[in-house]
């Protein structure tokens, strides 16, 4: 998978998480949502380590960094339009 | 706390500038109805929510909003990004960038500066619910207004995934006042 695409899978399932979440708060004894939440926040988990492995930190503060460079600051936020297209300063593969 | 994750909730990617569209949908971002609105609402009532399913649907809808807002700016920053003095000029943003430049701020469509008069934070779980619910339903409105004024495929994307999650809070807060109410009409005993 290379680096869009596994941001658009953590993105998607992300999205899920965040939708069961809530649904969750209120339907607090739905045990196969439960079920489907935890399979989806795992599933997320391992894409997310994964992507940042190869292309840097997603998260502050639970990110760990690449240890010879603070890449955080330079790598594009992803407001900006060239974000979408690139979102670290990396070739497609890896950095 | 709150951890920043380096990622939109939805993608923004849009190709074409254009300020006149920028112009309405800051409306979003500093309105009445908009997502700096919604989030203050609900991270403020959220201190003083009496049931645990209310409770938490305050903190964490009111988390999903900052990610909405997020979005808005985006789109705003991106729409407005290289435009030229006679695009500015001719969207009639020339007011709002001898001010703020190309900046975002947050401010309704029409200028008016973002105050924390647009919400209320009651410390009544009834009340502060349907207030909820009437801000996401004014929310819903709004989105589907913008939509109608839109052109760029780019943009209404992003504005379609944001009426409909305004349309899943109601639901929610619905479900969250129902349980407010539940707990009210329980009966307490004293001895």
């Amino acid at each position: 998978m290379n680096r869009k695409e596994l941001l658009e899978k953590i993105s998607r399932l992300d999205f899920l998480a965040t939708d069961l979440h809530l649904y969750l708060d209120t339907h607090p004894h739905d045990k196969d949502i439960i079920e489907k939440y935890n399979i989806i926040v795992n599933e997320a988990n391992q894409f997310r380590r994964k992507y940042e492995e190869n292309f840097g930190p997603l998260c502050s503060y639970r990110s760990p960094s690449d240890p010879n460079e603070w890449t955080w600051k330079d790598d594009p936020f992803p407001w900006s339009a060239e974000f979408a297209k690139n979102p670290c300063n990396c070739k497609e593969g890896v950095r | 706390m709150w951890i920043y994750e380096k990622k939109l909730e939805y993608p923004i990617s849009i190709k074409r500038s254009n300020p006149k569209l920028a112009k309405i949908i800051i409306e979003q971002y500093g309105g009445p109805d908009g997502e700096l609105a919604a989030s203050m609402r609900y991270l403020s009532q959220k201190f003083t929510m009496v049931t645990p399913e209310a409770r938490a649907l305050l903190n964490d809808i009111g988390t999903e909003e900052l990610a909405h807002l997020e979005m808005i700016g985006a789109m705003v920053t991106q729409l407005t990004q290289n435009a030229t003095r006679k695009e500015i000029m001719d969207a009639g943003l020339d007011p709002n960038y001898v001010n703020h430049g190309l900046a975002i701020y947050p401010q309704s469509a029409a200028g008016i500066p973002w105050t924390a008069s647009y919400i209320q934070s009651k410390g009544d779980p009834v009340s502060d619910l349907y207030e909820d619910m009437a801000a996401e339903e004014k929310a819903r409105s709004t989105y589907e207004y913008l939509i109608d004024l839109m052109d760029d495929p780019d943009v209404i994307e992003p504005l379609r995934f944001l009426r409909e999650r305004e349309i899943v809070h109601t639901q929610r807060f619905g479900e969250a006042l129902r349980y407010v109410k539940e707990y009210f009409d329980s009966k307490r005993m004293f001895y």
